[in-house]
């Protein structure tokens, strides 16, 4: 790697102060950095540093992905040959996902960093790897027939809206990937709910098998909850669904992923699934007895495998900056996404991807439960002896 | 029995070079040096011109802002020169020692047990022994006038490669039960010792016969449970105005010294260690020798760090530096000045992280050899609950570091900044992934609330 470091050697005094191209420093640095870990030592404070920074950090999230992105992939593929009655491998499952799907990732990545890199090199500030995970997490989100120019339109809003405006990564109050899947859930409804989660680009000679649907569980619950697939279905993931979201099996093996390697807070991941389980059981208590079909009856563990929630909890509440920040504040935040995914898929037919808002609105709420959490903490310790 | 606290939260870093338990005679350099900045916020006023003959105890500067902070000489012999810095601030006041025996200053001998306080207040000051004594909060030399809650003194070290307590003590048992009945009676009977119940490396009850055993406490658990900080914290943590004052234990034996002998001999024991010293032991030294003296011809790279102190707290020095008031420990690591393809996608089992990103966390028994190399960038807060996992104190780190940010006293008082010291959130710091320089902030904020509080 000797002749790459000596190409960096030579061309980064350009780059630096009184150089050609001083102002593109933060975008220099961005891809010299993610070559080689700079030779960088410690100046005061203390002498080694722990072998983990952000970059690794992000890789050990994007690890977790892979199980949730791989099966998406299958599944599309699946779902679309599903719908046309075909028979197929699974090799030919997921290469049709694959196929539909790397536009879509490749789209996110390039707009999001594009507009990351511009925006650093105007304010001169590091290009921060929170990208790494955004870029991977918007189209995990999205279905599989979005069009392109949306994804771009989704990453851009979330790098600027979501995150630059406050000062980058570490600043936002709100998860960007999430912001991003709001923005176009009310900006093109049309897109984003009705028939269009499998991908039912004409096939040669083939047609859409009768009785074929286009509508998600989450549409199926809200009329009534005796229609949706099995449990068994739903959690293996063989459902309906945006990307990443639909197997509840993968985003197990994920959090598993992040709670080993410490990256993701097992707290959040805990309470989330507490908190959506205490109140589909209240509910289930609650539940009118002269109308069986009322989403009220729904099995409690059933909103643990419907829809996106799992990917939510695990993925997208565990977002460190936009989460609460004090160990109390966790439980309290997690409980409370898990009760409000409950409580909107029940009684709000309008949204069914409850957890979506729900993490949003308790993002907005974390700073609020953080400031409880430590006047709680202050009040302790005024009594001590 | 005093209270038997368990440390859960903390880490324990495993490094290679630990000191070999054998000491040696380092005979003192041909020039020796005091440095005034090792004392913080205090202010020099010298005593004596180059030229000048000065004793073993006799004082060569004090402090402008308390005069009755003296500072006193190691060695006898000739005040040889007085290096100064930016706007003549002195940094170093060398001492040509006398090649033949020390001449000292003699102080009255005497058991501390039967003096009074007002007596042990005064032989201290007189002698320079004094500024062995630091108060929290603040990390400062005492002040005498001050009636302290309690004095601590930790009976153990646990930071990476600290110096084994037992054995420093071990040859002056008598010096140091001495140094511990004066404080005895200098903080009324509220002197709190703390050992460790597992570690053979810290100081026992055995070793402490004759003290009243119900303020020995019995700790147990990781670094940083070795300082004195979180063991206040756990005793009997600081309110706003109170003082309580510390005392590390080889510094007891040298206040013991000037009971038991009548004279200020500041001799110590210092543990060289480190992946880049070639047999890390322990070395009998003066304060003020030349660094070279002790690292000459024991390390194995040129191409090192030296750091007086344990590689978490400890000041950066050089071989042309002079070893400092009180340190009782160097470290020598690689300097980590290389890049490193792509280190951050690598499996990474021989890097040492507290998280479990790295394939190293396979291996909980590896040692490491860990060099300086800050392994990214500085970076926004982005990862929670990484302090508190290392902080084994009631202390929101993270919140409290952003009150200091913030200069907002009134919160950093809320949060508890009067029983914080930088070296309590070193580990903070170092499993930090954003990389953030927490004990510089930490040091800011207890300097601002000194002065503007």
């Amino acid at each position: 790697m000797k002749f790459l470091q000596d190409i960096i050697h030579s061309v980064k005094p350009h780059f630096e102060k009184g150089g050609r191209f001083e102002k593109l420093y933060p975008g220099f640095e961005a891809l010299e950095t993610f070559l080689f870990v700079p030779g960088e030592t410690t100046k005061h404070g203390v002498h080694i540093r722990d072998a983990m920074d952000l970059k690794r950090t992000m890789m050990a999230v994007i690890f977790a992905l892979v199980p949730t992105l791989l099966f998406g992939m299958w599944n599309v593929g699946y779902q679309h040959h599903l719908a046309y009655g075909m028979e197929a491998t699974m090799m030919d499952n997921f290469w049709f996902g694959f196929i539909k799907t790397l536009p879509i990732i490749v789209v996110s990545y390039a707009v999001g960093l594009g507009v990351e890199f511009v925006f650093s090199i105007m304010r001169g500030h590091p290009v921060s790897e929170g990208y790494l995970v955004t870029g991977l997490l918007i189209p995990l989100t999205l279905p599989v027939t979005v069009p392109l120019w949306m994804v771009a339109l989704a990453a851009i809003f979330c790098t600027l809206l979501g995150k630059e405006i406050f000062g980058g990564t570490g600043m936002n109050f709100m998860n960007p990937a999430l912001l991003a899947r709001a923005f176009l859930f009310f900006a093109f409804p049309a897109y984003m709910s009705g028939d269009i989660w499998t991908d039912i680009s004409p096939e040669a000679g083939q047609a859409l098998i009768d009785g074929y649907s286009g509508a998600t569980n989450l549409v199926a619950f809200d009329t009534n909850f005796h229609n949706m697939a099995s449990a068994s279905d739903m959690f293996w993931g063989f459902e309906q669904g945006s990307i990443g979201e639909t197997s509840t099996a993968a985003c197990l093996i994920g959090a598993l992923i992040l709670i080993i390697t410490g990256v993701g807070s097992w707290q959040v991941i805990v309470s989330c699934f507490l908190g959506a389980l205490a109140m589909g059981l209240m509910l289930n208590g609650f539940a009118p007895a002269d109308l069986p079909n009322h989403a009220m009856h729904t099995p409690a563990y059933y909103h643990w495998l419907m829809g996106g929630f799992a990917f939510g909890a695990v993925y997208m509440a565990t977002d460190p900056v936009s989460a609460a920040q004090t160990e109390r504040g966790k439980w309290i935040y997690g409980l409370l996404i898990g009760a409000f995914t409950v409580i909107l898929r029940v009684f709000n037919p309008a949204y069914p991807e409850a957890v979506m808002l729900s993490i949003l609105l308790m993002n907005v709420f974390a700073p609020l439960i953080d400031h409880i959490v430590v006047e709680q903490h202050i009040k302790k310790r005024l009594k001590r002896v | 029995m005093g209270k038997s606290i368990s440390i859960r939260r903390g880490y324990n870093i495993k490094l290679e070079g630990a000191a070999e338990k054998t000491t040696s005679e380092i005979p003192v350099s041909d020039i020796i040096a005091i440095k005034p900045p090792d004392f913080p916020s205090v202010v020099p006023k010298l005593l004596v011109e180059p030229g000048a003959e000065v004793l073993a105890g006799q004082a060569i500067f004090f402090d402008k802002n308390r005069p009755n902070l003296r500072f006193t000489s190691p060695v006898s012999g000739e005040v040889a020169e007085i290096v100064r810095g930016e706007k003549r601030r002195i940094l170093e006041i060398r001492i040509l020692p006398d090649r033949g025996d020390t001449r000292y200053v003699e102080f009255p001998k005497g058991d501390p047990a039967k003096l009074g306080r007002g007596d042990i207040l005064q032989r201290l000051q007189d002698s320079g022994c004094w500024n062995y004594i630091r108060q929290r909060p603040y990390s400062l030399i005492a002040d005498p006038t001050d009636v302290p809650k309690a004095i601590f003194v930790s009976c153990f070290d646990s930071a990476p490669l600290a110096p084994d307590m037992r054995f420093v003590i071990g040859a002056e048992k008598e010096n140091f039960l001495a140094g511990l009945k004066a404080l005895q009676t200098l903080a009324h009977g509220h002197l709190h010792l703390s050992i460790h119940e597992q570690s053979k490396e810290s100081i026992s009850e055995s070793d402490l016969t004759g003290l009243p055993t119900e303020n020995t406490h019995r700790f147990s658990g990781p670094h940083p449970a070795g300082n004195v900080g979180i063991q206040i914290h756990h005793i009997s943590p600081i309110q706003k105005g109170e003082v309580v004052w510390y005392v590390h234990p080889q510094d007891v034996v040298i206040i013991g010294r000037l009971f038991l002998e009548g004279r200020y001999r500041a001799d110590r024991v210092v543990a060289l260690t480190g992946s880049s010293v070639a047999h890390p032991q322990y070395y009998h030294v003066l304060p003020g020798q030349r660094m070279s003296d002790i690292t000459g011809g024991r390390l194995t790279s040129t191409h090192s760090r030296i750091v007086q102190g344990n590689i978490l707290t400890g000041q950066k020095s050089s071989a042309d530096d002079f070893l400092s008031f009180n340190t009782n420990q160097i470290t020598v690591i690689p300097e980590g000045d290389q890049p490193e393809f792509l280190g951050w996608l690598l499996p990474g089992f021989k890097k040492l992280s507290l998280s479990r990103t790295f394939f190293s966390w396979l291996l909980p028994d590896r040692k490491y050899k860990v060099d300086t190399n800050t392994h990214g960038e500085e970076r926004a807060f982005v990862m929670t609950g990484q302090y508190d996992q290392v902080l084994p104190m009631n202390i929101l780190p993270v919140f409290l570091l952003k009150a200091i940010l913030a200069r907002d006293i009134e919160r950093m008082e809320q949060l508890g900044i009067y029983e914080v010291s930088e070296e309590d959130f070193a580990l903070c710091e170092f499993v930090c992934t954003s990389k953030i320089d927490v004990q510089k902030i930490v040091a800011e904020g207890l300097e601002y609330i000194r002065t503007e509080g």
